[in-house]
């Protein structure tokens, strides 16, 4: 089936090229933080249909951000802000986590979705 | 994915959960390997140094494990260690002391043809540095009476991918092989999707497995997931290990991937005896009570 879902990763100042666009009409930004073994907030929510941008930093070391549910996934680099854009095209909770093995409790390192309908 | 292979695998799997006996050199043929039979043993995620409520007797697992594989009526012509040989820790010389330790536990076994490869646990913090000093290294080939064998390292990159230099190694080693050797491959992580929500993946797993698939004669034995597992992708059968630690549950039966609890019998750990002929003989052996 084919994915509906936008998804773009884009540089820590891409989005300044969408400066003419209203504000109003800007994607709701859900800002994750990332760092041994944990995401803050681990848990977020986005509406069915309805445009975000998720944005990741790392607070020690490189992390990873997979969720294959919507076919994202993106490396977490200190310093830098990984922005990722998503509508979601389904309900539900999805799981997040960490792909980029980070020590002794990585494979606890996840979070959860919650796209509203 | 060939739906009829996978039930007709699940079905055998499913007589005994001990004996799992399939075709899997279907092109090779029996007359040709009377003569080169053979058997080895797989043990898989030991995680040497893990200490916590999944596994109380962690400090004797292996040794256990070594004595049940040194009590075996017919010894195997080799011993493979499929990844996970010590549980990850960020100290580095502590990573030292537990493969220091981990290799002199298995000094005791009465083989002495063993073939180690890393785990994420053992390589993905320092990208091997550490293994490399004490096992050598993280990829590489063997023959073994006709049979070829190539270690494929998914782990030394902690984003799980083998990369594109040995992907192109792999490719130049099967330029190599006739269409209908028999090809084993032994690597950690499955190199199929397995269970992308528990990260059960190589991130380019698929292009190996794209590399193997015009040979007839493929079997990849792997651990990473603590359970038995039979899988196909077109004729490639793929086949997980038990651990000596705990067992995970079921890909996809639970939310999390949590150990599941500790039982003192110890039923989901184990190491596992191979048998090549015509067919594959694979006989988990549990680890028995010291």
């Amino acid at each position: 089936m084919r994915r509906r879902v936008l998804v773009a990763l884009l540089a820590g100042s891409a989005l300044g090229g969408a400066a003419c666009l209203r504000a109003a009409e800007q994607p709701a930004e859900i800002h994750i933080s990332a760092r041994k073994f944990e995401y803050r907030p681990n848990k977020v929510t986005a509406r069915l249909g309805q445009p975000v941008v998720l944005v990741l930093t790392s607070q020690d070391r490189i992390h990873g951000f997979k969720m294959p549910d919507f076919g994202l996934r993106a490396d977490i680099v200190p310093g830098q802000e990984t922005r990722i854009s998503l509508t979601p095209d389904k309900a539900g909770s999805f799981t997040f986590f960490c792909d980029v093995f980070c020590g002794d409790g990585h494979e606890d390192m996840e979070g959860t979705l919650v796209v509203e309908a | 994915m060939q739906h009829a292979d996978r039930r007709d695998f699940l079905k055998l799997a499913g007589l005994a959960g001990v004996t799992f006996t399939a075709g899997l050199f279907p092109g090779w043929p029996p007359a040709a390997q009377a003569a080169t039979d053979f058997h080895f043993v797989q043990f898989s995620d030991t995680h040497w140094g893990y200490k916590g409520p999944a596994n109380p007797d962690a400090e004797h697992t292996l040794e256990k494990a070594v004595a049940t594989v040194n009590g075996l009526g017919r010894q195997p012509d080799f011993i493979v260690f499929t990844g996970d040989l010590t549980h990850t820790t960020e100290d580095a010389k502590e990573r030292r002391a537990r493969m220091k330790r981990f290799r002199e536990i298995v000094s005791a076994l009465a083989v002495k043809d063993v073939r180690f490869m890393p785990g994420e646990h053992d390589a993905a913090l320092d990208k091997g540095e550490a293994y490399q000093e004490f096992f050598g290294a993280t990829h590489y080939t063997f023959d073994h009476k006709g049979v070829h064998f190539i270690v494929l390292d998914n782990v030394s990159d902690p984003a799980a991918r083998l990369g594109d230099e040995q992907l192109a190694w792999l490719a130049a080693d099967l330029k190599q092989r006739k269409a209908d050797d028999r090809i084993v491959v032994l690597t950690h992580r499955p190199l199929f999707d397995l269970q992308p929500q528990w990260d059960w993946t190589t991130a380019d797993g698929a292009k190996a497995i794209d590399l193997l698939m015009p040979y007839g004669n493929v079997v990849v034995l792997y651990g990473h997931i603590h359970q038995e597992n039979h899988h196909m992708t077109g004729h490639i059968a793929h086949h997980a290990a038990k651990s000596l630690i705990f067992p995970l549950p079921a890909p996809g039966s639970q939310p999390k991937r949590t150990p599941l609890p500790y039982d003192a019998a110890m039923p989901g750990l184990g190491t596992r005896d191979i048998t090549m002929a015509d067919k594959v003989t694979l006989v988990e052996l549990p680890v028995t009570k010291g």
